[in-house]
């Protein structure tokens, strides 16, 4: 909400200056976000007036006018602008004013014709960024005033940024309210008499919806001049609160729902139909809104209607039907009260947000109907004449909010806020927030006023006391905290180690958005479905990931675009998948990898990264929680089918995967390199083993090598696996070393060079003990994967 | 001495003058002093003489060994040191040359963060809990005070999947599960990703939060105030001046908003704090009674507070980071200057 500080500082006026009124405002929960002047700094400019005007001798476009600006005798200045014309009250700088930018004003001389002082535009005047000719001002100004108290620019425009709950400082009023609780100052409401009544028409009022609208009043004005002009006081004010002048009518109903915070509707009366009711919308009634919009009601909403015709949305906006105009000379003036809970939520629904609505829906003072509608009617007729008819007010006390006692205990207060208070100070506090307060035994029985929506509990009332005494004030304390020692649980390995082991391992970490786009998603996993969100913030955002590799692939690309040709990256968070409809968040761990190997070094030969660069770095992560894992060849939709391989734990569960890009991905991506990915299932790669003691041997170890040829589709972890198989229990270690194909080999076959390390618990192997280890060993594996020694 | 020994002890040393080369040294050794050598021979023939001769030629021939011996030992050293300073200097490197191997990477700033902020609380026994990311909406907002079309909800510019089913708006759906689940008394943080349906230069639409709660007998306001300043004071590594201001969220009341003196300008005001020498950190209060209601705690038994700050603020004030959405886009440029 924007307002003047001037206009607040009529109701309430604390001797402090603007700065601190911020300030005080601000640490009181009544945030301001700006204070901006309303004019820039000038001086030495008075309300003058055209006494008389000529034609310039030498030259057609200048006028030589006579001024009165206040003193004896009226001044000669010379004026080039259109509007100029005897009779027209304008800003006159006289000879010594500084106008905006440090321009000064001098006596001069304009093509031989003498100049004391220069008659002024708005934008001359820093009031508007462009103007066409002079300000005009009202016929009424009073001539040789200073502009600035005419005008009253010495003053700021106050933003103040108000959270949910204080609607009650939705105007200039409870702002001023809340001045004077903070400076300890007595301040009056605006005070005015009400307009007499000239007559008795009125119209017929039904509330069909007693729950939603527990207060309507209404009342016929008859007569009123729409096009009065309205007086420069009202225009300023509006202005200053961001409102532009729309005529006489609209800026009344504006005004007091500025000054007092209730909004009002004026409704032509000519173009009513019978009795106004307040009742819900019926299936697909139309409604055409003010601002052009013509929406379709539904059940839920709340209108205000004729007996013709849907006419406004009840607290939201009015309706083009029935709006004033400036033929306007019947008005009907509605001022009601709608339940907040009720009429949440009705504006947003049409992608509606407005003055009215945010009130409304906040909470506005349910006893503050007839006084607004007074106030209203009061400067109508002061503005615009009429005749004034009687208020008809329709009420159902039962819905009206009730206003029910709380009660503070002194003890409660003391404990939350480690301070035992005076009594006084309490009740004072309260008080002058305009509640009502009873001492009780243990503490105060304060009545809320019809204002404050936000007392319900003890709660409240104690941030009313730390409030108006000040955060700040109050102490602050070494918390002694209860502990109970910390836990160091050894059987899950914590993420940081898995994130900093990667990070030495030369991955970056990464951040990416938890919902990608949905091509994407579909080329990595075609098969997951995906859960998709209602609203996303754009097309490429829409569904959230099943994988985290969506997110690293589009980093990755990002940089590449980026002249970065070696992208190591990693990223933990959730994936979102669905699985028998039921959406689950698991925790990953991925990896990307693309470039060479090492950063460019000197000594050593360049090389792109490949398979078993990533599986080192996959199998560093699992020797850390000392689980061995097994890795299968297996396809996956986003890798290249020869070098993907599923992951799996001792259990058989899936931990992951890992390989390369597929490269007809790699091409539709738009990657020029061949990309590494691995994604692990967080839970499963923390769990680790508590390492367990085991005896070591006294006895020295041999290794033995053979060089076994097999065929091209023996895995090697079929070889060790057969190898493990034969229950040798002095096979200490299995190991590959080699792997050669060529020349000595036939097609389709390998050799694969494997070491034994072998040791016995209780004594030195002797030769034929290894050698008939050796031979069982060689048997096993001719038989069941057909391997043979090479010669 | 004989002419035939001195022409030979003089040609032996000759030899040892002569060698350049270990090898070559250790073949004049074997020559002289081998099984077969000159000297060794020369020994041999002494057992032809009679015991008179025997010594005194044995004398003679022993003194050519030994002068023999001498100069072969420090040829010897002489070889060595030249060969161990050739070494040196063949094996002499650039020490100015960059090592090789794998570079060392880093963390995402928001992770560093997010770690310290762990560590601070985690010292005084705050337990890290996280919570999922996809909420339905009771945890998200019905639990925390916020009704259906509450004017707070707008606020949250929410992600929906289906009108009860939302993406986390904030960290305090894990309050109210930790609540739920375990009694007091509690100290929690909760960290972790948030999204709002929001998107320009100051709003991302995924971003990180932490909540932090403790709920005990007789916690206060105060307690609230202590815990908070020292917090700023150990993240900031400073003695920065820390305000409260009134504030409202459902959750809490009372509420409050926590300022820091700007540290870009140290509160002289700038464009950082919109000149008014201030930054708006995080948002706190006590426990709200209707919180404890729904997840079954005792409001006169206990009493608590909460509070919650957005991660991505603190790493840029922090570091001095002044775009948001450099966070996101995982610029190495960017990434690499957290190392």
């Amino acid at each position: 909400m924007q307002i003047s500080e001037a206009w607040l500082r009529e109701l309430v006026n604390p001797a402090i200056s603007s700065a601190e009124l911020v300030a005080q405002l601000t640490m009181a929960g009544l945030e301001i976000d700006s204070i901006t002047p309303v004019a820039a700094e000038f001086s030495g400019v008075v309300v003058g007036e055209v006494l008389e005007m000529e034609k310039h001798p030498d030259a057609d476009k200048l006028r030589v006018c006579k001024v009165a600006v206040g003193e004896a005798e009226p001044l000669q200045i010379v004026c080039g602008a259109s509007n100029v014309r005897v009779g027209l009250k304008i800003p006159a700088a006289l000879c010594g004013a500084v106008l905006p930018g440090d321009f000064k004003i001098k006596k001069s001389k304009l093509r031989g014709v003498e100049s004391f002082g220069m008659l002024c535009s708005e934008k001359e005047l820093g009031l508007a960024d462009d103007a066409q000719g002079l300000m005009e001002l009202a016929a009424d100004a009073p001539v040789g005033i200073n502009i600035r108290d005419y005008l009253q620019l010495n003053d700021n425009v106050l933003e103040v940024d108000l959270t949910p709950n204080r609607a009650d400082c939705l105007s200039v009023e409870g702002l001023a309210r809340e001045v004077a609780v903070l400076n300890t100052l007595d301040w009056s409401p605006v005070n005015f008499a009400n307009a007499p009544v000239n007559h008795q028409d009125t119209l017929e009022i039904k509330i069909a919806a007693p729950e939603a609208c527990p207060r309507y009043l209404g009342r016929l004005i008859k007569g009123v001049n729409p096009k009065a002009e309205v007086p420069l006081w009202m225009v300023e004010k509006l202005r200053r609160s961001g409102q532009r002048s729309l005529g006489i009518l609209v800026d009344v109903t504006n005004y007091v729902l500025l000054e007092l915070g209730q909004p009002l509707h004026a409704f032509d009366a000519a173009k009513l139909t019978g009795a106004m009711t307040v009742r819900y919308g019926n299936d697909g009634e139309e409604l055409a809104l003010l601002n052009d919009q013509t929406i379709k009601l539904d059940t839920e909403s709340l209108v205000i209607a004729d007996d013709k015709q849907a006419l406004a949305l009840a607290g939201v906006m009015g309706g083009s039907a029935t709006a004033v105009s400036d033929s306007t000379t019947n008005v009907f003036l509605e001022c009601a009260f709608f339940t907040p809970a009720l009429i949440a939520g009705k504006a947003r629904k049409f992608g509606l947000h407005t003055d009215s609505s945010h009130r409304f829906e906040r909470g506005v003072d349910p006893f503050l109907q007839h006084r607004a509608i007074e106030r209203a009617t009061q400067l109508i007729v002061e503005i615009a004449g009429g005749s004034v008819g009687v208020i008809n007010e329709v009420t159902n006390t039962a819905t009206v909010p009730a206003r029910t006692p709380v009660t503070l205990r002194k003890q409660r207060l003391a404990k939350i806020l480690s301070v035992e208070f005076a009594d006084e100070t309490v009740s004072g506090i309260f008080q002058r927030l305009g509640m009502h307060v009873e001492t009780v035994a243990d503490g105060w029985q304060v009545t809320p006023p019809g204002f404050r929506f936000d007392i319900a509990i003890e709660a409240d009332l104690i941030e009313e006391v730390a409030r108006i005494v000040g955060y700040n004030q109050l102490p602050s304390t070494r918390l002694l905290l209860r502990s109970e020692l910390g836990k160091a649980p050894e059987a899950t390995l914590t993420l940081e180690r898995v994130q900093d082991l990667l990070v030495d391992k030369g991955y970056q970490e990464a951040i990416t958005y938890s919902f990608v786009d949905e091509e994407i998603q579909q080329l990595i996993a075609p098969n997951e479905t995906v859960v998709r969100l209602q609203n996303p913030i754009s097309s490429e955002l829409s569904v959230m990931r099943t994988s985290l590799w969506c997110g690293l692939l589009r980093a990755a690309l990002y940089n590449t675009n980026r002249q970065q040709n070696r992208v190591r990256l990693f990223e933990t968070g959730l994936r979102f998948i669905n699985v028998d409809g039921e959406t689950k968040q698991e925790k990953m761990l991925a990896g990307l990898a693309l470039g060479s190997v090492n950063t460019e070094q000197w000594g050593e030969k360049t090389r792109k990264v490949d398979f078993f660069d990533m599986k080192a770095d996959i199998e560093a992560l699992s020797s850390l929680v000392a689980c061995q894992f097994t890795y299968t060849a297996a396809k996956h939709p986003a890798l290249h089918p020869g070098q993907s391989a599923q992951i799996t734990n001792a259990a058989g569960e899936t931990v992951g995967w890992m390989g390369m890009l597929h490269p007809t991905l790699e091409k539709k991506l738009g990657f020029d390199h061949q990309v590494f990915l691995f994604e692990l299932n967080q839970d499963l790669i923390l769990q680790r083993q508590v390492p367990r003691f085991a005896p070591l041997s006294k006895f020295p170890s041999v290794r033995r090598d053979m060089a076994l040829i097999v065929n091209e589709n023996i895995s090697a972890q079929q070889i060790i696996d057969c190898i493990h198989a034969c229950n040798e229990t002095t096979i200490q270690k299995v190991m590959i070393f080699d792997i050669y194909r060529g020349q000595g080999i036939e097609t389709n076959h390998k050799s694969v060079a494997v070491s034994l390390q072998l040791q016995n618990f209780t004594q030195t192997l002797t030769d034929s003990e290894i050698d008939a280890i050796f031979s069982r060993v060689l048997e096993t594996l001719t038989r069941t994967i057909g391997a043979k020694l090479r010669d | 001495m004989s002419t035939t020994l001195e022409e030979t002890l003089a040609q032996a040393l000759q030899a040892i003058a002569a060698a350049t080369e270990l090898n070559q040294l250790d073949q004049v050794r074997v020559d002289y002093l081998g099984k077969k050598g000159f000297f060794t021979l020369q020994m041999k023939e002494l057992g032809a003489l009679d015991p008179e001769q025997r010594r005194s030629v044995g004398q003679v021939i022993n003194t050519a060994k030994n002068e023999f011996q001498q100069q072969l030992e420090q040829k010897k050293t002489a070889l060595e040191t030249v060969a161990l300073e050739q070494r040196l200097a063949n094996e002499s490197v650039d020490v100015t040359l960059s090592g090789r191997g794998q570079a060392v990477a880093g963390l995402h700033p928001v992770t560093m963060t997010l770690r310290r902020i762990n560590k601070i609380f985690a010292s005084v026994g705050f337990n890290v809990v996280e919570g999922p990311e996809i909420e339905d909406d009771y945890h998200n907002f019905g639990a925390l005070n916020i009704p259906a079309h509450h004017p707070a909800r707008a606020m949250h510019d929410t992600f929906y999947f289906d009108a009860h089913t939302v993406l986390r708006t904030h960290t305090s759906p894990v309050q109210i599960r930790v609540m739920e689940s375990e009694k007091p008394p509690l100290k929690v943080i909760a960290p972790g990703r948030v999204y709002r349906c929001d998107s320009d230069l100051t709003h991302s639409p995924m971003f990180h939060q932490v909540e932090g709660f403790l709920v005990d007998t007789d916690v206060s306001f105060s307690d609230l105030k202590g815990v908070i300043y020292e917090f700023l004071r150990a993240f900031f590594e400073k003695d920065i001046q820390v305000r409260f201001r009134p504030s409202y969220f459902p959750f809490t009341e009372p509420s409050a908003e926590v300022d820091i003196e700007c540290v870009m300008c140290g509160g002289a005001g700038c464009r950082v704090c919109s000149h008014t020498g201030w930054l708006e950190v995080m948002g706190c209060g006590m426990i709200h009674p209707e919180v404890f209601k729904s997840v079954g705690i005792d409001n006169e038994q206990f009493s608590g507070f909460a509070f919650g700050m957005g991660v991505e603020r603190l790493a840029m004030l922090r570091y001095g980071i002044n775009d948001l959405r450099l966070f996101f886009e995982n610029d190495l440029k960017f990434l690499q200057q957290f190392n």
